[in-house]
């Protein structure tokens, strides 16, 4: 198994004091909450802090994982000493504060410090359900998801891929892949969770396993953008179809729609297609925000046209708004 | 040992989308008590729909609020008023990142 360096993941040297310790857990822990930071290994990084701070602010524990010596380098290779244990303590005291499920520990965490947890736990009954006997619910899991577009518009199969750590008949931690399929509910939405039963964390005796959360963010769209329940799209056209008005079909998430310009509209003109956003009870609405494309002066007739224009529109102000500045 | 496993899961909903929520049933989605439920009504973090606590209705939206406050509370030993606060900014926050998207600004 791996050695963890518990010193270095909260940052500290080893004569840190219980002070310091407590602070800079703190610390890391509001950085790395998992329902406080954006970043993508916070779940991973909160349960290592939250680890490190489980046995360095625990006496007994920090003496006894300090008598392993200051030579072990994190992610070494680990065999615990054959004299272990010996003249210390250790029922598996069940930790404090987040009441974390085993599976939330390293192997190095569990070989070390909680051994027989499952018998200690009983005695002190603190994993124990309401009706008593040793029975919990499952830690819920939480992780993050990119989807895309579609898979709102639509509904889409995806499957995940969690490491998920697991106890073998003999009591050793090990870890395995573990695929999740599942279908995206069509409808959802960035910042949404999408809740799958029963994926999270073991259960303990009849308690039930916790369940997966996963934030929903939307993978970024060459084409599309996402704002809650509205999507946009830029879209190009030509100074004639802006100006006399035209029918062009045009891509959305939902297929393709055959769109009307009106005359006379100009760039930046929004139009909309109500109820096409992202479908549900109140759907989104889709827009289109019109850009002007130019075709090309790159030819003696193209450029005629151009000058044709030119002397068409003398009285063509396309910068009359920044005359009409604040002085 | 190290055999793949592979779940096909059928039981899948959008969180924010519950609707009707009893007091009882947020107890158990944010696994607490019913007194820090209470608190957290108190304090104004969410507001639930009906008079009394036994009529009391609550959102999908409320629920992850709920969820959120108590365990910054749980994990972080922020207080209830601190917990407030976090999830009042945590909104403004996902709400100017949602704009800055929607802008096609890449975060």
């Amino acid at each position: 198994m791996e050695f963890k360096d518990y010193y270095q993941l909260l940052g500290l040297a080893r004569d840190a004091s219980a002070d310091d310790i407590k602070k800079a857990y703190r610390r890391l822990a509001r950085k790395y909450h998992p329902d406080v930071s954006k970043e993508s290994e916070a779940e991973a990084r909160f349960k290592e802090i939250g680890e490190a701070n489980e046995v360095l602010k625990d006496p007994e524990k920090r003496a006894a994982y300090d008598r392993l010596g200051a030579n072990w380098r994190a992610g070494q290779d680990f065999q615990p000493p054959p004299d272990w244990n010996a003249g210390f303590e250790q029922p598996g005291r069940g930790p404090s504060g987040r009441h974390p499920g085993k599976e939330d520990y390293s192997d190095f965490f569990e070989t070390l410090f909680r051994q027989g947890f499952a018998e200690a736990g009983a005695a002190h009954g603190d994993r124990a359900g309401p009706r008593g006997g040793l029975h919990a619910n499952g830690e819920d899991h939480h992780a993050r998801i990119q989807i895309d577009l579609e898979d709102a518009y639509h509904g889409g199969k995806r499957s995940l891929s969690l490491r998920m750590p697991q106890m073998d008949e003999q009591g050793r931690v090990t870890s395995r892949e573990h695929t999740i399929e599942f279908t995206v509910p069509k409808g959802v939405r960035a910042g949404q969770h999408i809740r799958l039963a029963g994926q999270g964390g073991p259960a303990i005796g009849q308690g039930k396993p916790g369940d997966l959360y996963l934030e929903v963010s939307f993978r970024s769209h060459p084409r599309y953008r996402v704002d809650q329940r509205d999507v946009y799209l830029d879209l190009p056209v030509a100074p004639w179809e802006a100006a006399l008005g035209a029918q062009i079909e045009v891509p959305t998430p939902a297929g393709s729609v055959e769109l009307t310009i009106p005359a006379g509209s100009g760039a930046g003109r929004k139009l909309r297609l109500r109820g096409r956003g992202i479908p549900g009870a109140t759907p989104g609405d889709f827009y289109f925000v019109l850009q002007l494309a130019l075709p090309p002066a790159d030819s003696e007739s193209a450029r005629a046209v151009y000058a044709g224009m030119q002397s068409q529109f003398k009285d063509f102000q396309p910068r009359a708004r920044l005359q009409e500045g604040p002085s | 040992m190290n055999a793949n496993k592979r779940s096909i899961v059928t039981e899948v909903l959008i969180l924010e989308e519950q609707q009707d929520l009893t007091l009882d049933q947020l107890c158990r989605a944010c696994s607490t008590e019913v007194e820090q439920l209470m608190a957290l009504v108190d304090e104004g973090v969410i507001a639930p729909l009906g008079g009394e606590p036994t009529r009391w209705r609550f959102t999908g939206v409320q629920l992850r609020q709920a969820r959120v406050a108590v365990r910054l509370q749980r994990d972080l030993g922020v207080n209830l008023a601190g917990a407030a606060l976090a999830l009042q900014l945590m909104d403004e926050l996902d709400a100017l990142r949602a704009r800055l998207r929607a802008m096609g600004v890449s975060l």
